[in-house]
This record gives C-alpha cells, structure tokens and sequence, in this order.
C-alpha cells in the first residue's frame, strides 16, 4: 500500500472504516513524519502523546459511523482548544491556554476527529506569507526558502508535506486560498455565516470565516460538511439549510454558467498567471460549463476597502489584550503605563500598524471619510457581484497574481504584500465562498492557483466545479522531502 | 494628505502602544505609503449609497437573559497575569 501519509483523507476513512489500518496507526505515520519535518517549522505546539492516546482509545471502541473515525487533524493555531495553548502566532498569547472549545474544531472532535497539534499561522492571521508570527517562518515545502503563503502558512506547509491529512484555516482576505494556491493544495472559504466564528481568535469580525484547506476536492468536501454548522454562540452565523456536501458531489457540471470578469486582468500581471487563467477557462469548456464574460466594475477598490475596514475591526477587536485577564504582562509604573508597554513588547510590526491604521480611521474627524466611506464602496463591490450572479452562477479568477515568492522578499514594503490578496479580497467583502485549486505552476515549477467564487450559501456549486476542473487539470504535486535528513 | 510624527503619537495613545521615536518614523512612512494606496476610493461618489455594515443579512438574535455557564471563575481567573483570590490585579490606579 502506498505511504498512509500521502492517501486522501477519503482513503483514510475509507481504509480505517474496512479495518486495513487502525487510528493508532495513521496517528504515528504523521506524527513520525511531522517530527522528521521541524526544518518547516509547521507547528507552534505539537499535541503528538495526546493524539497516540485518544487513537488507541479509538481503536478500542471504535465508531465507524463518524464522518472522521479516528482520523488525526492538525488545526491552525487561531482557533481555541480546550486545555492546548493557543498563541494565534503572537507573543502577548505565547502562554494562553483557552478553556474551552471553538465550535469548529468540536464539531470536528464530535465526528472523530483528533488533535494533532496547533499549525504555525502569521500573527492574528494578519500576513500573507507567514512572516509576521512570532513564531518564525515557516517553509514552503515546494522549494527552500519559499513562503508558504498566509496567513494560514503553517496549515498549508504541514498539508502540501502530508504533516495532516487535511487541515483547517481562517480566511480573512484570502489566508486559506493563498496559501493553498502557493502550496499546490486546495483552500476552501466557505459564505460568510456558514462556519461559527465562536472560539477562533478575531481578527475582522465582518470578515472571518474558517474553512477546509485538503489535498483535493473531495476532501474539502467532507470537511466542510462537518465543520458548517449553525451556532447560537455567534451573533452573525446563518441558519440554512446546509447541503450533504460529500455526497452531492458532482462532476456534472453541463449547462453551469461560469463568469470571467474582466476587471481581474490587472496591470502588471504576469504573463504566466493570464495563460493560467486562459487554460482554466478551456478546462471549464471541456467540462461543459457555459463560458461568460462579465464586468465587476468596483474590483479595482476592493483592496483600499479591505484596508480600511479590516485594520478599524482588528483595532478594536485587538482592544481587549491588555495585560490584564490573560497573556503577556508587561511591568508598568501606572495600569496606563502597564497597557501600552504590554501591548508595545505584546504585538509584532505588522499587528502594530494595522491597529495603527483601524485606530486613525475609527478616530473622531476621520470615520466618515475613511471607515463610512469604506463601508459605502463595500455596498457597490457587493452589488457587482449580486449583478453578476443575475447572469452566471459561477466566477472563474487566478487565486492570486503570482506563484509563491521568496522569504524576505516583500516583508519591507507592505503595500506590495497587501497586493498578493488582489483576487481574494472582493470575495470576503461580498461574503461569498470561494474555493483555490491547483491548476498549473510557473517556470519555477511553483504552483499556481485557479478560484472559483459562488453565490453566497452555494458551496455545493463550487466544489462540483472544482470537482469536475480537478478531474481535467490533473495537477501532481512535485515535493522532494528536501527539508527531511 | 500626510500622517506626521505628532499625529502618529497621538494615534499610539489612543491605541495604548508605547512607541520610539524611531519606529514612530518608520510607522509614519509605512501609514503615508497605505493611505496613499486608500486615498483611491476618494474617485468614487458614494452620497446616494447605503454603507455596508454587515454582510449576514439577519437581524440580530435575542436570547433569554439567563446564565448558561456553570460556575467559571477559576477557568477565568487561570490565564491572568497577576491574581489575588477571586480578582485581578492591576497596578494601583488610586493614590
């Protein structure tokens, strides 16, 4: 059989439901794998005797009912874990241990899932590349000293070098699909309200939302379907009818309405990214979608938008690290004293200057001009896409605007790193869900992502077609273990 | 419009961030160069558009004013810095 570490998480609940291999088993492939890969830097804390435990506790009484029987997950470190330290790649959380539970993850452990260990993420999820988590870099196992995207870095670095067999992320502006664009992997964001936000660290309330990052389709597939749920807990989850994901599963997609917008061929762009872009739209033709071209004529402000209101709701979100209930504390002549050394020694640059920058927007003289102004030109992104759906039911996009780059490269200028989220961006602003494929790579060999976006609560729409996209790309990761002795 | 040194202090107060003098420059240089980048939206009219201010079309849930959690003061109390039986401590703010 091949290496239990490169099978699906399909054919790991598939080989352990027929008794081929037991939890135990699949728990100690990844765990000696993960420790034979700390060159990644995947996780920031490892919950490897824990996981051996509660597999063989599996095992004893297994229930082959669960949609994942005994299958070991490693989660990004932005969700809370009951009892497991939970740092959101940041100092002021270095010594946090929650006590209790993101609804996410338990309705993960409800359908047995284990704990693996918390995945390295940049700080507060707020990077592209995962170079702003206290934690240090994290390596992009396609080649040495590659970024493996963010902010969800460590999840894609661990899933591409099959650390996990699938993982979770959050995705604020695109800290799923990017990084699963750079790493080969595929990144799911599902419509915002789908997944609790109840226990995952905030960052953008009006924006986050968790998601399933897996090897192929299917996978996220199964994920999602386990970790969408309704939740009383948070204020802005939706109740709906939320489909069987897995099993609805489609390759059919005859018939389905696929935009291409316009306004995506950005200035600059490569050359590379615009035939990644023409084959993809071939690949939909071949798999019997209906090819249209569109017009989201806002896309341009998506960006300047997403900067403004994503700062002002981390600002304030942020607000509540003050050396007081919990974390970092750093010593103080006054308690004013007190809250701006903690906070100053706490947070890292990047973390800084968005609270900065949600800080002046939000201050008296400055919120009609910046964060109404923002939340006016967010309407009109939106309504390109509710226009656009009048006519298609499906948008196809590059994920981002280039393939990974190399560590250091961007981290000085910060508006060049904000340009990597280009493509993601409108689709948190409108709510929508989005899905990052693997569709090709550049003359590096890196790989590089197609995104199909849907109409909000369609998930089952995007998958299908990615689905039946996957069938046709083909994509085979090219991962040499080179970080292995 | 440019973000000077005095403004940037000031923001870092309202923010509670303790700032150098040095870094207070290069955040003043990093935030002229992202408003640079924002100031674009000022292209747009936007009089006659409602603002955006959440994209979950619902309305928010009442829920009966009843306590759920059992008795969590201790959990509470685990993570914090400094405690002293059933309270935090903070330096003193009352001379």
């Amino acid at each position: 059989m091949t290496e239990i570490t490169s099978l699906s998480l399909f054919e790991l609940i598939k080989n352990i439901k027929e008794k081929n291999i037991s939890s135990n088993e699949v728990a100690k492939s990844f765990i000696d794998r993960s420790e034979k890969s700390k060159k990644l830097n995947a996780y920031v804390t490892e919950n490897f005797e824990n996981c051996l435990k509660l597999s063989k506790e599996f095992d004893n009484k297994p229930n082959f009912d669960l949609k994942l029987p005994g299958i070991p997950i490693a989660v990004k470190d932005l969700f809370c874990t009951n009892e497991v330290r939970t740092t959101a790649g940041s100092n002021i959380l270095n010594n946090f241990v929650p006590s209790y539970e993101s609804t996410v993850t338990q309705n993960i452990w409800n359908e047995g899932g284990i704990l693996l260990g918390k995945l390295n993420c940049d700080e507060f999820a707020m990077g592209s590349s995962n170079e702003t988590s206290f934690f240090g870099n994290v390596q992009n196992p396609i080649a040495k000293d590659l970024v493996p995207g963010g902010s969800s870095g460590g999840s894609s670095s661990a899933l591409a070098a099959n650390l996990t067999p699938i993982t979770i992320g959050t995705d604020t502006g695109g800290s799923i699909r990017q990084p699963a664009s750079f790493t080969g992997t595929v990144g799911l964001k599902p419509t915002y309200g789908s997944c609790s936000r109840y226990g995952i660290v905030a960052f953008a309330s009006s924006l986050d939302q968790a998601g399933p990052m897996s090897k192929d389709v299917k996978d996220s597939s199964i994920l999602l379907e386990v970790i969408s749920s309704f939740d009383k807990k948070d204020s802005t989850s939706i109740d709906f009818q939320r489909n069987n994901y897995s099993s609805e599963l489609t390759r059919n997609i005859k018939g389905i309405k696929i935009g291409i917008p316009k306004e995506y061929r950005v200035d600059g762009m490569p050359g590379e990214i615009e035939s990644l872009w023409k084959k993809g739209i071939e690949y939909a033709k071949d798999c019997g979608a209906e090819i249209i071209d569109i017009s989201l004529p806002h896309t341009s402000y998506a960006l300047p938008t997403y900067y403004i209101v994503a700062p002002a709701e981390a600002s304030s979100n942020l607000a509540r690290y003050d050396g007081v209930k919990y974390g970092l504390r750093s010593s103080g002549k006054s308690l004013i004293d007190m809250y701006e050394k903690t906070r100053s020694e706490g947070f890292g640059e990047e973390v800084k200057r968005r609270i900065m920058i949600g800080t002046y927007v939000l201050s008296s003289g400055y919120y009609d001009a910046y964060y109404l102004k923002a939340q006016k030109v967010r309407q009109l992104i939106k309504q390109d896409f509710d226009q656009a759906y009048n006519k298609v039911d499906a948008i196809l996009t590059p994920s981002t605007p280039s393939s990974a780059f190399k560590i250091g490269e961007k981290s000085n200028d910060p508006v060049s790193m904000y340009l990597n989220d280009i493509f993601t961006v409108p689709v948190n602003l409108a709510g929508l869900p989005g899905i990052s494929i693997p569709a090709g790579v550049d003359k590096n060999n890196y790989p590089l992502g197609l995104q199909i976006i849907g109409k909000p609560f369609d998930e089952q729409t995007v998958l299908n077609i990615a689905y039946s996209m996957e069938e046709k790309i083909n994509y085979k990761t090219n991962i040499t273990d080179w970080w292995m002795e | 419009m440019t973000i000077d040194l005095k403004t940037v202090k000031h923001i870092s107060k309202l923010a509670r961030i303790s700032l150098e003098e040095k870094k207070a420059e290069k955040l003043a240089n990093d935030m002229n160069s992202i408003f640079e980048f924002i100031e674009k939206l000022n292209e747009l009219k936007t009089e006659n558009v409602e603002p955006l201010t959440s994209i979950a079309e619902t309305t928010l849930r009442f829920r009966e004013d009843k306590i759920t959690s059992d008795n969590i003061r201790e959990k509470i109390l685990k993570n914090s810095p400094e405690k002293n039986d059933d309270f935090f401590v903070v330096p003193k703010v009352v001379e």
